[in-house]
């Protein structure tokens, strides 16, 4: 496969201006087939604004945005879902695009909320709802995914699972993803590449690369780079939902 | 058949309540009800208009409304107000210029009442022709549209990340309010032709537990509604709209209520 064809989204120097305040500006990056691409930063540092310049959310931006597929899983940081609507778990799965039902029960397998399926999407909890997201994303078979603080609100040992998810759908599918973290030392085995923002790219690479960075250092402390040798040891298992192990 | 008045209306209400019951679902999802009520009040002007220069009512009702959709839209965009005062705005501006107007227009004899009200009376073999075939329209445009306009409806960034074009959808579903008021003013009226699109909806929402289901329900109402109304306005001899919308109302009283709970009461 050539350079080329295997870019899903470039971003060329992009930023997006709201009410005379730049919510972030410069940013160039690539998402490509099979990799995956965090961005991390602290609270308001553009992180989710860069996701949606690359999804094309937002429309006037400075700088190119070049999208090269239409099949596109988003899960986003802040979904408010109108509850006058009576939605079902399995409806919400059919919500762009019509999914043959195996499909659907296999993304909600995955997630481990196979047994929501049949629930109102406005009874679930937090947590559930966050895997319901990730499920309807992952159904399509995007060769794009962009995920917005993904795991939030899901306990510690399902964030680690999902990560672990996650990794395995960016192999197994060969898709591009765009993953949004506050949080580098989870995401640390499931990452190609990083991009520090804080406004604007504040340093990107590998993740050791940025780990020893020193800007990213005086922007999340000492202490998140030290984090690191906790996570240099690699996996050979994972947990399901019950807790029991599973093989890599 | 057609000769009689009564199955004229009862051929043209089935016709409208088809077409209000999955329209109103939406009405109801989107927060539109004040839009719906905007557009039916600007429709006297569009009553107006047809009979100062000779016009089909239903194509320049839909004419009329479609301009106050287009420039409600702009004055979105160019001005601060907010959308509930904007409505409000060309809700009763679009009313008062149509009551002028009506003033002046004194060599034609008005039916105000049935005009505000329905007439079941007034319903010709014409206007079934373009409750069914405009009806039809709608449907078939809305079915088109439904992907999009549902997705942005439960969230409008999901459908635009992945690539259903909400905004074109939006705008053309606002094409398709302006033409179901159009075809229901004569049967509902126009003061009335929000409550159709609401109330069977509401309904329906009281009883639903997925999208397909309170649409469905939503129609069944609607067409219940119009059966039951007729009916009584024939009997009572009351104005076909106010009769419809009781019988809508009745039919949601109803779904409140809790149906196992009271059947466990009768054993």
């Amino acid at each position: 496969m050539s350079l080329e064809n295997s870019t899903l989204v470039k971003l060329n120097n992009a930023g997006f201006k709201q009410n005379d305040k730049w919510l972030v500006e410069g940013v160039s990056l690539t998402v490509e087939k099979g990799k995956i691409v965090t961005l991390i930063g602290p609270n308001g540092s553009g992180k989710s604004t860069t996701a949606k310049i690359a999804l094309g959310i937002y429309k006037n931006i400075e700088g190119t945005v070049e999208k090269y597929t239409n099949k596109v899983g988003y899960v986003p940081q802040k979904i408010s879902i109108d509850w006058t609507l009576p939605l079902r778990v399995y409806d919400f799965m059919l919500l762009t695009e019509d999914i043959k039902d195996e499909a659907i029960d296999e993304a909600l397998t995955l997630t481990g909320v196979m047994h929501l399926k049949n629930k109102n999407l406005g009874n679930l909890s937090g947590g559930e709802f966050q895997r319901v997201l990730i499920a309807r994303a992952i159904s399509k078979k995007p060769e794009l995914l962009v995920l917005d603080e993904p795991v939030q609100g899901v306990d510690y040992t399902g964030e680690i699972a999902l990560y672990e998810l996650i990794k395995k759908i960016s192999d197994t599918l060969n898709c591009g993803i765009l993953l949004i973290s506050h949080d580098l030392h989870t995401v640390m085995t499931a990452t190609d590449h990083v991009v520090c923002l804080n406004g604007h790219v504040c340093c990107s690479g590998t993740p050791m690369d940025v780990a020893r960075n020193n800007e990213y250092k005086t922007l999340f402390g000492e202490q998140a780079s030290q984090i690191l040798t906790v996570y240099e040891h690699k996996h050979d298992h994972v947990h399901s939902d019950e807790g029991q192990i599973k093989k890599n | 058949m057609l000769d009689d008045f009564f199955v004229r209306a009862l051929i043209a209400g089935i016709g409208v309540a088809l077409v209000t019951g999955p329209l109103g679902c939406f009405v109801v999802w989107r927060r539109l009800s004040y839009f719906g009520d905007t557009l039916s009040h600007s429709a006297l002007l569009g009553v107006t208009m047809a009979y100062s220069f000779e016009l089909n009512i239903a194509l320049s009702v839909f004419i009329i409304s479609s301009v106050i959709a287009l420039i409600l839209i702009q004055l979105q965009k160019k001005t601060n107000l907010p959308g509930d005062a904007l409505l409000g705005l060309l809700a009763h501006s679009s009313l008062a210029v149509g009551l002028v107007v009506i003033g002046f227009l004194t060599f034609i004899r008005f039916d105000i009442m049935g005009l505000l009200f329905g007439d079941i009376l007034a319903v010709t073999t014409n206007d079934i022709f373009i409750i069914w075939t405009g009806g039809a329209v709608i449907l078939i445009v809305l079915k088109l549209i439904w992907k999009p306009l549902f997705a942005s409806t439960v969230n409008y960034e999901l459908a635009e990340a992945e690539g259903l074009n909400p905004d074109r959808a939006k705008a053309i579903f606002t094409i398709l309010m302006a033409a179901v008021i159009a075809i229901s003013i004569k049967m509902v009226g126009l003061l009335l032709i929000t409550g159709m699109l609401i109330i069977p909806a509401a309904m329906a929402r009281n009883i639903a537990d997925s999208p397909q289901k309170m649409v469905l329900f939503s129609v069944i109402g609607g067409l219940l509604s119009v059966l039951l109304g007729l009916f009584s306005s024939l009997e009572f001899n009351t104005s076909s709209g106010p009769s419809i919308i009781m019988a809508a109302l009745v039919l949601f009283i109803l779904s409140l209520l809790n149906i196992k709970q009271s059947i466990k009461l009768k054993n």
